[in-house]
C-alpha cells in the first residue's frame, strides 16, 4: 500500500454546544491558537455544529475545495461521527477525511471547575486529531457479493420455524437434520402446556408445510462435515448418510417393515415402544422415507434376508448404497441443534431405585401420548398395572453446581405440572406428589396452569429435594424432604418421573468447531450479546435459535427462530455486504510470516499464505479490533487511518 | 512373597479380634507377609473436621511417618475409622502447605518431615483387589456352595467423603460385590448397604442405632440375605449386638449374622480356625453348616 | 417466637467463628432440604438439618445449640457428599459441637458410662463419643 499523501490544508470547525463546552473552554483562546497551527486552512465556530445551519456552514466548507480535511472540535464521535460523515458524503468529500476532536465529555464536562486547563487540553486534543488527520487516506466500504441461501442445522420446531419464515420471504434454504425426519423434540411430545395442546396436531400440519414448500431443500438424515468461507459465501460439505433406500423411488408405504423381521427398542418412542430395522421414526415423518439400520439389520449382520428389497413394489431397497458427501453454498446458517436430557444414570444416589418404573420427562412424553407404544394408556412399563401413586422430581441433575450441572432448565417447573394434569385425567383416583425447590412459571398464563394443577387436580407439592430412590417389593421408595414442614417424607411409589436436566444435543462441540463459534461453560451456543444480539454468534452469518443456544419452551423458541430468520433476511436483503473500511492490512515486506496474528485474531479474517510465509487478512471478516497489530512483532500489521505513524505524530504534537 | 506394613488400631485387638486373626490368616495363605507398624498410634477414630484443631491430626499423622519410615509404600487397614481418619490426616497434609507446614514444625523432634504423599493408605478391600488379585484369590477357593447369599454392607467411612472413597462410586460401591461374585458367592440387592448404623451413638444414645440397625437388618433379611458382610469393627457391633435387643422388643423380628469380610473369606479358602464363634452374638454357625462351610 | 432480623442480629461474631471453624459457605445453601432428606437420623431431630442452616443465615445461633440437632448428627457425611452447592454440613455441625464444648461444658460425661458397657462396647465407639462430646 502507498504511503498517503499528506493532507496539509485542513478546516477545523469549534463546537461551542451550547454552553456545554463553551462556558468552560475559552473558545476564542481555542481559535487563536489553532489558527496558527501548520496546516490549518481555516479554523470556524459555531453554537451548534449539529444543527442545520451548522451542518451548512460545515457542507460548504467541503464543497469550497479550500480543504483535503476537517476535524470538528465537538462531542464524542461516537454521537455525531455519522452525523459529520455523511454530510460530507453529501457535500461530495470522502467521508474517512473528517475526524472528531472530543473536546466535550473528555474535556469540558470533567474539567468544569478548571478552565484554564480544560482550555489548554482542549488545544491539545485538537492539535492531535489534526496531526492524526493529516495521514488519513480516503477509504470505501468494502462490498461483497451474498449468496442468497441460507443453511438451517436442526430442523426441529425451532429449524423448521426459521426455515419457514425465511423459505417464505422467497429465499432458498436447506433444512439438515441427523435424523430420519424433521420434527425433532416436539414431535415426541404428548400435549403442551399451558393449553394442553396435541403437541402432534399441531405440529405435523407444520411439517407439512415445510416439506410441501417449494423453496425449502430437505435434507435429513444428513450431518455437516466441513465449513469454509464466510458471511455470504459459506461453502458447506454435507455427508448425506447411507439410507440403503432410494428416497427418490421410496414412498413410505410400510410394506418393507411390515416384512422385516427385526425388532429393535425406538429411540423416538425413547427406548419403551419398538421399531423394525427398517423404519420411519414415527407415521408422521417428513420425509415420509424409510432407512435401514445397518447396526440391527439382518442381512448387514448375517448376509442374509433382504425380505425388504423382495416386499418393496418399488425396488427402492439398495443394500449397496454408500454415504456421499453433497456441497452447498449459502450466505448464512443457522444452528438450531436443540437439546438432549442430562443422563439419569449420572444421578448415583437415585440408582439404586432404577426399574423400568423410573423414567425421564421424555419418556413419560411417550408414555402419555396416544400415538405412543400404549397408545396413552397410563400403565406401568414393568407389569402394565395402573400406577396409583405417583412422583415427579424436579431439578434433577439441574441447580447442582457441585455434582451435575449449575443452570436452571426452565422448562422442567412447567412441564411437571403438565405431566401431573395430564396422568389425572387418565387416572382420576391417583395420587400425584411433585418434589420441588421453587415453582417458576413466568409466562403467559403459566403460573395460572400450575395453580390449577395444585388447586383442581389436587396434586400435592412438597417443597424440597429427593435424597434417594431405592426399591422395596415392586414399589420405588422415594426419600424426600419438605422444608416447609421440617419433615422427611418417604413415599413408597408405583412410578417416578424425574426432570431431567437439559443439555445441549450431542455433538454440539465438534459443530461449534466446524463452524467457528464459540460454547459457553455449559455448552450451550454462545450468542454475540445476552441482550442486544440474543440470536446471532461472534461469527458474521452465523446465527443460533432455540435450546441450542439456552433451555426454553416452545412458546420462546418459535419467537427466537423467528428473530433468527428476520436477521437472517437482513443479512441478505442488500445485493451487496458493505462492511467499515478501517480494517487492517499487513505490510508483505515486514511480514516475517510468524502466524502469531493469526492465533489472535477472534474473527477467524487471517490466514497465513503457506508458499508466501505472508498473513493475509480478509478485509470482509476484520472487524478493525487492532489485536494483530498489538501481536505482530515487525509491526507488520497496520490499521487504516490508525498506522503507527499516526499515532507517533498524534504523540509529538503533545510532548 | 509381599510384604505390606499394617496398622491395626486399637479395636482389632479387642472386639474386632475375628477382623484381624482372619485376615492375617488368610494373607498368610494368600502368601503376604503383614509387618504391623512398630509403634503406632489410636488414630482418634474421628477425623477432626474442626479447621482450627490440628492436635487431633497429630496422632495419625504420626502413625502415618511411622509408615514412612518402614520404607514401604502401602499402610494396610482395616478398621474403616482408622482408614478414614488416616486418609483425611494425610489428606490435609498434602493439600494444605500452611497446615503441613504448622504440624511438621510442631513435630521437630521427629527424624523426618510428612508431606502426605510418602505413604499410601490402603484399605483390606482395596489391597486385596489391587495386590492379590480377586482372580487368584478365586483360585485360592476349595469351598464351594451354591446358594450363600450376602447383604455385603460398606457403612459410611470407607465412602465419604468421596475423595477417600474406597471405590469409584461412594453411593454405589460395588467392590465387595466383585469380589464376592469372583469367589461364587451371591450378593443380594441391598440398598441400606451404605447408610449409616448410628456410630459411636451406641454409647449414649442406643436408640439411635437401634433404628437405624433395623433398617438395614431388615432390608437385607427381606432381600433374602444369609448373612451381613463387613468390613468395620463399629458397623460390625452395632449390626450384631443390637439383634438381641431387637429380638425382645420386636414381633417376628428376624435375626441374620453379621461377619466380616475376612472371615467369610478364610472360610472359603479352607482355613477353619480363623473364628472364635463366641464373640457373635448371633452365631453365625448354623448358616454355615447349612451352606456347607463348616463341617 | 418472633426472629427479629437487622443487620446488627447478622452481623454476628459467633457465625462468623462457624465459618471458621467448618470453613464452609453457609449462605451458599438454597434451603433444598437434601440434607435433611438423606439424613440418617433426622427423625431424632429437633430441627431437621437444614434449618440448622437456615438459623444460622439468620444469626440465630442460641436457637441451635439449645436443640438436640448437633448431638444428634453422627457425622455420616451423607448430607454433605449429596449437597448440590457443596455446603459441608457435616463440618457445620462439627463446628456447632465445639462452639458448645469450647465451653468448658460436657455432653456426654464418660464417668457416667455404666462400667459393664464399657467392657464391652469397641473402643472405636467410645472414643469416638468421647471425641465429638467431650471438650
Amino acid at each position: 500500500m502507498k504511503n498517503p499523501e499528506h493532507m496539509n490544508r485542513i478546516g477545523v470547525f469549534v463546537c461551542h454546544c451550547g454552553i456545554n463546552i463553551a462556558s468552560i473552554v475559552d473558545i476564542e483562546a481555542v481559535t487563536k491558537e489553532i489558527s496558527k497551527y501548520p496546516g490549518v486552512e481555516f479554523i470556524k465556530d459555531y453554537q451548534y455544529m449539529c444543527s442545520e445551519p451548522g451542518q451548512m456552514i460545515f457542507k460548504e466548507a467541503c464543497r469550497s475545495g479550500q480543504i483535503d480535511g476537517i476535524v470538528v472540535a465537538s462531542c464524542s464521535p461516537t454521537l455525531h461521527e455519522t452525523t459529520f460523515r455523511r454530510a460530507s458524503i453529501e457535500a461530495g468529500m470522502n467521508p474517512y477525511r473528517v475526524e472528531i476532536a472530543n473536546i466535550r465529555e473528555q474535556c469540558s464536562w470533567v474539567h468544569h471547575d478548571e478552565e484554564e486547563k480544560a482550555t489548554e487540553k482542549a488545544i491539545d486534543i485538537m492539535k492531535s486529531v489534526i496531526e492524526r488527520s493529516r495521514r488519513n487516506e480516503s477509504l470505501t466500504e468494502v462490498s461483497l457479493q451474498t449468496i442468497k441461501k441460507v443453511l438451517v442445522i436442526g430442523a426441529g420446531i425451532s429449524g423448521m420455524q426459521v426455515a419457514l419464515n425465511i423459505a417464505n420471504s422467497g429465499v432458498e434454504t436447506f433444512l439438515l437434520d441427523r435424523q430420519p425426519s424433521i420434527g425433532g423434540r416436539m414431535a415426541q411430545l404428548s400435549e403442551t402446556f399451558p393449553t394442553l395442546d396435541c403437541s402432534q396436531c399441531i405440529l405435523t400440519p407444520r411439517m407439512v408445510e415445510v416439506g410441501q414448500n417449494k423453496n425449502i431443500t430437505l435434507m435429513t438424515y444428513s450431518e455437516v462435515e466441513e465449513v469454509s468461507g464466510y458471511v455470504g459465501n459459506f461453502n458447506v460439505k454435507i455427508r448425506r448418510k447411507a439410507a440403503y433406500v432410494d428416497w427418490d423411488k421410496c414412498t413410505g408405504c410400510g410394506i418393507c417393515y411390515q416384512k422385516c423381521p427385526k425388532t429393535v427398542p425406538s429411540e423416538f418412542e425413547q427406548l419403551i415402544g419398538k421399531r423394525k430395522a427398517i423404519y420411519t421414526p414415527f407415521p408422521q415423518a417428513v420425509p415420509n422415507k424409510v432407512v435401514i439400520d445397518n447396526n440391527n439389520c439382518l442381512y448387514f449382520k448375517t448376509g442374509k434376508c433382504r425380505l425388504c428389497e423382495k416386499a418393496c413394489p418399488l425396488g427402492a431397497i439398495d443394500f449397496e448404497q454408500k454415504e456421499r458427501i453433497e456441497e452447498i453454498e449459502v450466505g448464512a446458517i443457522v444452528v438450531a441443534t436443540g437439546y438432549d436430557l442430562y443422563e439419569k444414570e449420572k444421578i448415583e444416589e437415585y440408582k439404586m431405585g432404577y426399574c423400568e418404573d423410573v423414567l425421564d420427562g421424555l419418556t413419560f412424553e411417550r408414555l402419555l401420548s396416544s400415538s405412543g407404544p400404549t397408545q396413552g394408556k397410563l400403565v406401568r412399563p414393568s407389569d402394565g398395572t395402573v400406577p396409583k401413586e405417583i412422583v415427579f422430581i424436579q431439578c434433577v441433575g439441574s441447580r447442582d453446581p457441585d455434582n451435575h450441572l449449575p443452570y436452571c432448565s426452565r422448562i422442567c417447573c412447567m412441564y411437571t405440572a403438565k405431566h401431573t394434569m395430564l396422568y389425572k385425567h387418565r387416572v382420576p383416583d391417583g395420587q400425584p406428589y411433585v418434589f420441588y425447590m421453587d415453582i417458576r412459571s413466568g409466562g403467559k398464563n403459566y403460573e395460572e396452569f400450575v395453580q390449577r394443577a395444585i388447586e383442581e387436580d389436587n396434586v400435592l407439592y412438597i417443597r424440597g429435594r429427593v435424597a434417594r430412590l431405592y426399591r422395596e417389593d415392586d414399589k420405588v421408595v422415594v426419600v424426600g424432604a419438605d422444608t416447609l414442614s421440617g419433615k422427611t417424607i418417604v413415599i413408597r411409589a408405583d412410578m417416578v418421573v424425574l426432570a431431567m436436566a437439559m443439555r445441549p444435543s450431542g455433538g454440539i462441540e465438534e459443530l461449534s468447531k466446524k463452524l467457528k463459534i464459540q460454547v459457553d461453560g455449559n455448552g450451550f451456543l454462545s450468542e454475540a450479546h445476552p441482550k442486544l444480539r440474543p440470536v446471532e454468534t461472534l461469527t458474521q452469518g452465523v446465527f443460533v435459535a432455540g435450546c441450542a443456544q439456552a433451555p426454553k419452551d416452545i412458546t420462546d423458541t418459535v419467537s427466537q427462530a423467528g428473530a433468527a430468520a428476520s436477521k437472517v433476511l437482513e443479512l441478505l436483503s442488500n445485493e451487496k455486504l458493505l462492511h467499515d473500511p478501517i480494517t487492517s492490512w499487513i505490510d508483505e515486506e515486514l511480514c516475517a510470516g510468524c502466524g502469531q496474528c493469526v492465533s489472535q485474531c477472534s474473527y477467524n479474517a487471517i490466514q497465513l499464505d503457506e508458499k508466501k510465509r505472508k498473513a493475509f487478512i480478509n478485509e470482509i471478516l476484520c472487524q478493525g479490533c487492532g489485536a494483530c497489530i498489538v501481536t505482530c512483532p515487525s509491526g507488520a500489521a497496520q490499521q487504516k487511518n490508525f498506522t503507527i505513524k499516526q499515532y507517533y505524530s498524534m504523540i509529538e504534537s503533545l510532548v | 512373597m509381599l510384604t505390606v506394613s499394617y496398622m491395626p488400631g486399637c479395636t482389632l485387638k479387642t472386639t474386632g479380634r475375628n477382623y484381624e486373626d482372619s485376615m492375617l490368616k488368610l494373607l498368610y495363605k494368600l502368601n503376604v507377609k503383614v509387618e504391623e507398624l512398630k509403634n503406632w498410634f489410636c488414630c482418634g477414630t474421628t477425623y477432626s473436621m474442626a479447621s482450627d484443631n490440628l492436635m487431633n491430626q497429630l496422632a495419625p499423622i504420626r502413625t502415618l511417618l511411622r509408615a514412612k519410615q518402614t520404607g514401604r509404600r502401602e499402610l494396610l487397614v482395616l478398621c474403616s475409622m482408622c482408614y478414614n481418619t488416616l486418609r483425611r490426616a494425610q489428606d490435609l497434609v498434602l493439600h494444605d502447605e500452611e497446615k503441613r507446614n504448622k504440624i511438621n514444625e510442631f513435630m521437630y523432634l521427629e527424624e523426618t518431615n510428612f508431606n502426605g504423599d510418602e505413604v499410601r493408605v490402603i484399605h483390606l478391600l482395596n489391597y486385596l483387589k489391587e495386590f492379590i488379585g480377586f482372580e487368584t484369590l478365586a483360585d485360592g477357593i476349595i469351598k464351594k456352595t451354591s446358594d450363600l447369599k450376602v447383604a455385603p454392607y460398606y457403612g459410611c467411612m470407607l465412602l465419604r467423603p468421596e475423595e477417600i472413597s474406597i471405590d469409584e462410586s461412594s453411593e454405589n460401591p460395588g467392590i465387595m460385590e466383585e469380589l464376592f461374585q469372583a469367589c461364587g458367592i451371591d450378593n443380594v440387592y441391598f440398598p441400606f448397604k451404605t447408610e449409616c448404623c448410628g456410630s459411636y451413638q451406641t454409647v449414649n444414645k442406643k436408640d439411635i442405632v437401634i433404628s437405624r440397625t433395623s433398617k438395614i437388618i431388615n432390608s437385607a433379611v427381606n432381600n433374602k440375605a444369609d448373612m451381613i458382610t463387613t468390613s468395620c469393627p463399629l458397623c460390625y457391633f452395632n449390626l450384631d449386638s443390637s439383634q438381641g435387643t431387637l429380638v425382645d422388643n420386636v414381633p417376628g423380628f428376624k435375626t441374620i449374622p453379621v461377619m466380616y469380610v475376612s472371615q467369610i473369606l478364610a472360610l472359603f479358602v479352607g482355613i477353619e480356625d480363623a473364628t472364635d464363634y463366641s464373640m457373635h452374638s448371633i452365631d453365625p454357625r448354623p448358616v454355615l453348616k447349612e451352606k456347607g462351610l463348616l463341617g | 417466637m418472633n426472629v427479629q432480623l437487622s443487620s446488627e442480629e447478622l452481623d454476628n461474631e459467633d457465625i462468623d467463628k462457624i465459618i471458621e471453624i467448618s470453613g464452609a459457605n453457609l449462605f451458599a445453601c438454597y434451603q433444598c432440604g437434601k440434607c435433611t432428606a438423606g439424613c440418617p437420623t433426622s427423625e431424632f431431630m429437633d430441627i431437621p438439618p437444614h434449618e440448622v442452616i437456615r438459623l444460622l443465615q439468620f444469626g440465630q445461633i442460641e436457637e441451635i445449640l439449645c436443640k438436640n440437632t448437633l448431638w444428634i448428627c453422627a457425622s455420616c457425611i451423607t448430607c454433605a457428599v449429596r449437597c448440590p452447592k457443596g455446603v459441608d454440613l457435616s463440618k457445620i455441625m462439627e463446628a456447632l459441637r465445639q462452639i458448645f464444648l469450647r465451653k468448658n461444658v460436657n455432653y456426654v460425661h464418660p464417668n457416667e458410662v455404666p462400667n459393664e458397657e464399657l467392657q464391652t462396647l469397641p473402643q472405636i465407639a467410645l472414643i469416638a463419643n468421647f471425641r465429638k462430646f467431650t471438650h
